[in-house]
């Protein structure tokens, strides 16, 4: 690894001011799992290294139920999968958590680097995108807030300026009625990064049985994580019947732009966009009824 | 331009301290630094669980491991595991034929360690799962999963679960680690080829 200076403030205000004072060849560490083989390997370069898993606003881990669940940027997927409330309120961030590399990788890798390494793959954005996910960017200019759709503007590019630190996820509580799922596709059963991924949230409206709120989103099928709008748009008003999943997933693959790579070609990867979003939004349903797939 | 940084840290319930280049990881430091050998490099980029130590009691890849970061932590290696003779887990290990070249062993080992804090009574799938970050290009796996199972029970039959090792001596400050979520959603998570 080329030489790079450390540090580890304690605030996010002295982060702040390293990540401005070193002009953009600073990086920031939080779990390490995605940056030290990127330096190891020359993929990214740094002067400075910024520690930030030593601010307390960063390793915050924290639920109420009238502002929802707060994630720290730092914190690791094996402790965010460990909440309780997690796993009630946000079952497909669960299971991206649960997902992510090995135990020793979970153990250190967190959410915010997650994101903001923005890899097209990312298992725990299009979960953070279905749960309606907003992130607290702070910088030289204060703060702003972000929903996490917006976060990845291409492969490795955030919308995060020099100088900018993402502090926390921001996660709405869910309405009554309201049940999610992650699924993705991998050759192996462990260590393995998706060929494609998608997340679902419903709302259900419980006089009609229809859906008052859906969102559906892709991974590793376009540039960046996306929303499914023409599936999402497709299922509103709807009674979650076999025959409206099937379309949906359709739809779906509207919002797909796959490449080809050694991991699927984009045909395949179409084609595991609406495999994926008929058994996703159909294991939304069972939770919703209560079935065997809300227990997992 | 990096200096080299001073870091205070406690090894296998020893407090330690080393200096070195924020650029080293952890397992460098490990290994060229401070002569504990038993950690091992195989692909040094996070993949094989070689080099795997508890960081704060909980197992990560030493070689995703910034050694300054390791500040004021507590860290149990291979070296940590044998108190007074072999750990059960190395004494299974040893009766299973759970090791051919060995190279994986040390991670191995650390990891079940791990588990078996965690979980004194794993399934099989639990071992699996948590031994999935662990690879053995020799064994076949299924006599690794037998001995730490086997360990396990053994444990659980002398009471010595949760007692007895160095290691755990540097876990008991390890509070406010929760313990963590272990089997992975099973019934329709993942989805496999048809
Ligand atoms: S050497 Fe660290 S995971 Fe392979
Ligand atoms: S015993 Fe040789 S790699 Fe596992």
């Amino acid at each position: 690894m080329e030489a790079f200076a450390y540090a580890a403030p304690r605030t996010v205000a002295e982060a702040v001011e390293l990540l401005v004072g070193a002009n953009g060849s600073a990086r920031v560490l939080a779990g390490g799992t995605d940056l030290i083989p990127q330096l190891q390997e020359g993929r990214r370069r740094a002067s400075l290294v910024v520690d930030v898993k030593r601010i307390p606003d960063l390793c915050v881990l924290d639920w109420n139920p009238e502002e929802g669940l707060t994630i720290g940027a730092a914190v690791p997927c094996a402790q965010v999968a460990a909440f309780p409330r997690v796993q009630q309120h946000y079952p497909a961030l669960h299971t991206a958590c649960t997902l992510i590399g090995s135990v020793m990788v979970q153990n250190r890798a967190s959410l915010g680097g997650n994101l903001c390494n923005a890899a097209p793959s990312a298992d725990s954005v299009p979960p953070l995108i279905v749960h309606a996910a907003e992130a607290v960017i702070t910088g030289p200019g204060g703060t702003r807030r972000v929903p996490v759709e917006s976060v990845c503007t291409g492969p490795g590019q955030t919308c995060l300026a020099p100088g900018e630190l993402l502090v926390r996820l921001h996660l709405p509580v869910p309405p009554p009625h309201t049940a999610s799922a992650y699924l993705r596709f991998t050759p192996r059963n462990e260590m393995d990064i998706a060929v494609a991924g998608v997340a679902a949230a419903v709302t259900l409206d419980p006089a009609e049985g229809t859906c008052a709120h859906v969102r559906v989103a892709l991974g590793a099928v376009a540039p960046t994580p996306v929303r499914a709008i023409a599936a999402e748009e497709y299922l509103a008003g709807k009674p979650l019947t076999d025959e409206h999943l099937r379309r949906a997933a359709q739809l779906a693959v509207e919002a797909a732009k796959p490449i080809s790579d050694v991991r699927g070609s984009a045909e395949y990867r179409r084609h595991l966009v609406t495999v994926l979003t008929f058994r996703t939004l159909r294991a939304v349903r069972d939770r919703l009824a209560g079935g065997p797939a809300a227990r997992s | 331009m990096s200096t080299k940084v001073i870091v205070e840290t406690t090894i296998n319930g020893v407090p330690e301290t080393f200096v070195c280049e924020p650029r080293q990881t952890l397992l460098e430091v490990l290994r060229e630094e401070l002569g504990l050998t038993g950690t091992k490099e195989g692909c040094g980029n996070g993949n094989c669980g070689a080099c795997c130590v508890l960081l704060d009691g909980r197992p990560v890849n030493s070689c995703l491991v910034l050694a300054v970061e390791a500040q004021g932590r507590e860290i149990v290696t291979i070296e940590g595991l044998a108190a007074d003779g072999l750990h059960p887990l190395q004494q299974a290990f040893l009766e299973h034929g759970a090791l051919q070249c060995g190279a994986c062993t040390p991670g191995f080992l650390v990891s079940a360690k791990a588990l078996l804090d965690a979980h004194p009574r794993p399934t099989e799938q639990q071992a699996r799962r948590w031994l999935a970050g662990n690879l053995c290009r020799c064994t076949g796996y299924d006599k690794i999963i037998r001995a730490v199972l086997d360990a396990a029970e053994r444990m659980q039959a002398d009471g010595s679960a949760g007692e007895a090792a160095l290691a755990d001596k540097a876990e008991a400050g390890a509070t406010g680690n929760a313990p963590q979520s272990s089997s992975r959603p099973t019934a329709g998570e993942e989805v496999r080829p048809a």
